[in-house]
């Protein structure tokens, strides 16, 4: 639950929030392409920049894929930069994913997820960013407005960490939250400079010290350029964690340990595991069937790159059977974080089941969840769509 | 999870950087020739076409003013021979 002093709190859209996590966050460059259900977020940011209230430079780029492109010249010289965008906008950011991933490069980007066209569809679901899940950002997860705003904080934490130095995707469920006003806390600016202090570069494009930034790379190394990555992506983890903790000491408030968090838990038989909103209603739908006698829990998976593998491995300890449920298909299989979560469980024995909801902003329901719970309780290996 | 680095991989910078400028000379880049060019010293006049046209400038010129290909840059393309006007410079197989 998400601890907020209520004295202190402005009733605020999400985007906005997100735009307060990235004004808070102090970047100096955001290159910026609008996009539904995004555009909320980089407006709040021009209006921001337009009432002084903000010093950066705001660069109207005029597609996605130059908006990520000014991003990776801008961390490449030095800035702490931010960017947001959503579904297509995303697909067309494609290509220069894993360069900015690849060259190392630290920085922010938010996305508002949405379905991907055809047929064009503007509402919620997680295809956008768990289909760009291979390209090297660590990918953070929220459900709440407070939480988006914290976590973009968080984020650049995270990835301007030396042993990182990754870039960090924010996703928050498009319209189901990035439009939703909820009451948020916004924190004091002296308070994040404490905790986000100033970003250098180690390595940057600098006239009076020349280096080449995103060479070739021969078959000689590429791969061992890669190891590099994934060991990156493990050290990640734990600094995850270390930010959240940290964060949770300056501001009082944390989301689990900032990979995955528990809701009634302690003593569940049967769980659901999910991302982003959804899971909000799954937490009403476990209070309805404990008040039933079932002793059911929701597990929140809030980065799911890097996959905390062994954090779920405990947490899942206790129970009977477990039901994923993803807001995305990969067409032709299962949903992706069935595939990665039976694959990160397999040694346990545990029976995972594996359900695709709520694609294109099709409400996911209590009773879709009291369905997954009985299916869960029969003990047999069930799953599907739930429509 | 861990991944433990290659030996290799530790030595390489991160994000592929490179921090000094000029390094491109250690990349040895004649390795994907098939033919390679063969002056006829007796025959050459000096006249520098070889080096001037050479796309990987991996003509060099010694003590005695004749042009020598470095063979670890010359990538095989042929156009020294092409050019060259006394015809003295043939490309020959390379075998390894």
């Amino acid at each position: 639950m998400v601890n907020i002093d209520i004295k202190k709190a402005t009733v605020t859209e999400a985007s906005v929030s997100v735009a307060w996590g990235a004004r808070l966050s102090r970047p100096e460059v955001i290159p910026m392409y609008p996009i539904t259900p995004q555009t909320h977020i980089v407006e709040h940011l021009a209006e921001f920049i337009n009432n002084g209230e903000m010093d950066a430079e705001m660069i109207h780029v005029e597609s996605e894929h130059s908006a990520l492109s000014a991003m990776v010249g801008s961390v490449a010289a030095g800035s702490r930069t931010f960017t947001a965008t959503a579904s297509q906008g995303l697909a067309l950011m494609y290509e220069i994913l894993p360069i900015m991933s690849g060259m190392r490069l630290p920085g922010v980007m938010a996305v508002a997820n949405r379905a991907l066209s055809a047929p064009i569809n503007i509402w919620n679901d997680h295809s956008d960013s768990v289909s760009a899940r291979d390209q090297g950002w660590i990918q953070l997860w929220v459900e709440s407005s407070q939480e988006a705003l914290d976590t973009v904080i968080q984020a650049y934490k995270i990835s301007e960490n030396k042993k990182v130095m990754l870039p960090v995707m924010v996703n928050l469920d498009g319209f189901s939250l990035s439009h939703v006003y909820e009451p948020v806390e916004i924190p004091d600016q002296g308070k994040v400079d404490k905790f986000l202090p100033e970003y250098k570069a180690e390595d940057f494009l600098d006239l009076k010290n020349p280096k080449t930034f995103g060479p070739i790379g021969f078959p000689s190394d590429y791969m061992e350029f890669k190891e590099q990555q994934q060991a990156a992506m493990f050290e990640a983890e734990p600094v995850v964690q270390e930010v959240a903790k940290e964060f949770g000491k300056a501001f009082g408030r944390e989301y689990g340990d900032g990979l995955v968090e528990e809701y009634k838990m302690e003593d569940a038989e049967y769980a659901v595991i999910g991302m982003g909103t959804l899971c909000g209603t799954a937490k009403d739908a476990v209070d309805e069937l404990r008040e039933k006698g079932i002793k059911a829990g929701v597990l929140r998976l809030k980065c799911m790159r890097p996959l905390p593998a062994e954090r779920i491995q405990k947490a899942v300890k206790g129970l009977k059977a477990l039901a994923v449920i993803d807001r995305h298909v990969s067409l032709g299989f299962e949903g992706p974080l069935f595939t990665d979560l039976r694959s990160a469980l397999y040694e346990t024995g545990l029976q995972v089941n594996g359900y695709v909801a709520g694609l294109g902003g099709k409400d996911i329901k209590i009773q879709h969840f009291e369905k997954v719970f009985n299916e869960l309780k029969e003990g047999k290996k069930k799953g599907g769509w739930l429509l | 999870m861990n991944h433990e680095l290659s030996e290799k991989a530790k030595k390489l910078s991160q994000g592929a950087v490179i921090d000094k400028p000029g390094s491109t000379v250690e990349t040895k880049t004649g390795g994907w020739k098939t033919f390679k060019p063969v002056t006829n010293y007796e025959e050459c006049i000096k006249c520098g076409k070889c080096w001037a046209v050479c796309p990987e400038a991996a003509y060099k010129q010694n003590k005695d003013g004749f042009f020598e290909v470095d063979l670890d840059y010359c990538k095989g393309c042929g156009i020294c021979a092409k050019e060259c006007p006394k015809k003295c410079i043939k490309m020959e197989l390379e075998e390894k």
